[in-house]
């Protein structure tokens, strides 16, 4: 499976700064997990940061700081053997957006396999699920399911938002997206994904300002979406 | 070769001819992980905690915040050498990255939502070739000359992102800039900097 639709520079280098919120970050962490482009550039990014530190004019720290530290390390070690499993973990292939496993960043955070979510349904064919964030993050994060042939009712952004197809696939008129793609949006930006894989289209969004619904369809939908 | 690297290194001004700072700091992340050395690691702190605590204030900690974050960062680096590889790029990334993550964790608070470094657990080796000191010196080099060659304007941005962490809407508003003239400076700089790195690899 090929992916084809990539991460915008800038929000590499928002990640990599650690600038992004939680939403975002953990789309991107996502997509990053599959995505062997994105990753060889995110690094780029850390490197960044890495001379940034080298460059950067030093702040004394306070008098003992190095004793102090010194003496957590005996209690603070791990186990050379815990870390040695650890670095076991690395998995030797990348996995594979079409096997249908959630990327390892978002499997973290559900702690639950696709099939257990419990889904809201929000409109015929359009069903949602909010994800987790923690109590100090802005903005959003959900998992929308899209049946065949059904198109998202029209919206605008008041803010960034970014999806990352988990299965599935769907057109808009930036292209087919499919599972491995993500969408890295503009603000008012607009567009209307419709899904066309036989299976369900299941995306994952982060949005950093809610959604509003245009038209008197929307507005009537609005407070029960609350998207 | 690791250990007598690290031996005769006394803090990291003490630079051989030849060997590279990256070189050395990866000799002592070494010692740290198979010898348990402690001396190895009075070096790295030396060196980091000050540039880490510079960093965390920066970003808006008070003096014992940044300490704070700082021990935290220093004692991962402890726990986490064994995890270091040249595929993750210098040291000084590598750590830079702990403590990016570090700090983000504090930011939300929540214990169980810690902010997981996919290189940590997924860490997957495309490149065999990036698995080489040599070749992660060339790339610190050549970020550092990228760096130095950009023109304020997009240094200011990167400044702003990585040193006063602001998401890039923030930016715009400070500097009273459209949030897409941001991006593509963003976009400007990086792309300046990503051809140095891949004809290196």
């Amino acid at each position: 499976m090929t992916i084809t639709h990539h991460l915008d520079d800038a929000t590499l280098m928002a990640y990599a700064a650690g600038a992004l919120d939680e939403a975002m970050s953990l789309v991107v962490a996502s997509h990053l997990a599959w995505c062997p482009q994105c990753h060889k550039a995110a690094r780029c990014g850390d490197h960044l940061g890495g001379a940034l530190i080298d460059e950067i004019s030093e702040e004394p720290m306070s008098n003992g700081a190095l004793d102090r530290i010194m003496g957590q390390l005996d209690t603070a070690s791990e186990p050379l053997d815990s870390v040695a499993v650890l670095a076991d973990h690395r998995r030797p292939r990348r996995p594979d957006p079409a096997s249908g496993e959630l990327p390892p960043p978002l499997a973290r955070r559900l702690g639950v396999p696709v099939s257990e979510i419990r889904w809201r349904r929000i409109a015929p064919g359009v069903q949602t699920f909010a994800v987790p964030l923690s109590p100090s993050a802005s903005g959003k994060l959900s998992l929308m399911r899209i049946a065949k042939g059904v198109t998202m009712p029209e919206h605008g952004h008041g803010g960034s938002e970014m999806t990352l197809v988990l299965s599935g696939s769907y057109i808009d008129k930036f292209g087919r997206f499919s599972a491995g793609d993500v969408a890295d949006l503009d603000i008012d930006v607009e567009h209307q994904p419709v899904a066309d894989s036989n299976e369900d289209c299941i995306c994952l969004v982060a949005q950093e300002a809610p959604t509003r619904f245009k038209g008197i369809i929307g507005r009537i939908l609005q407070p029960f979406v609350g998207l | 070769m690791a250990a007598a690297l690290s031996n005769s290194v006394e803090n990291m001004s003490d630079v051989t001819p030849g060997i590279t700072q990256n070189v050395q700091m990866a000799a002592l992340i070494d010692d740290i992980a198979n010898r348990r050395s402690k001396q190895a690691f009075a070096v790295l702190f030396e060196y980091f905690a000050p540039r880490l605590k510079s960093f965390m204030m920066r970003k808006g900690a008070d003096s014992h915040l940044a300490e704070d974050l700082v021990q935290d960062t220093m004692l991962s680096v402890w726990n986490k050498a064994a995890l270091y590889s040249p595929a993750r790029g210098s040291v000084s990334a590598w750590v830079f990255t702990i403590a990016r993550n570090l700090r983000i964790d504090r930011l939300r608070r929540q214990g169980s939502y810690q902010f997981v470094d996919i290189d940590d657990y997924d860490e997957v080796s495309d490149d065999p070739a990036s698995d080489d000191l040599l070749i992660v010196d060339q790339e610190r080099t050549m970020v550092r000359q990228a760096l130095e060659g950009l023109p304020e304007d997009q240094m200011e941005i990167i400044r702003m992102s990585y040193i006063e962490d602001m998401p890039q809407s923030e930016i715009a508003k400070r500097l009273k800039i459209p949030l897409g003239t941001v991006k593509s400076r963003m976009r400007l700089a990086y792309s300046r900097l990503r051809p140095k790195l891949e004809t290196t690899q």
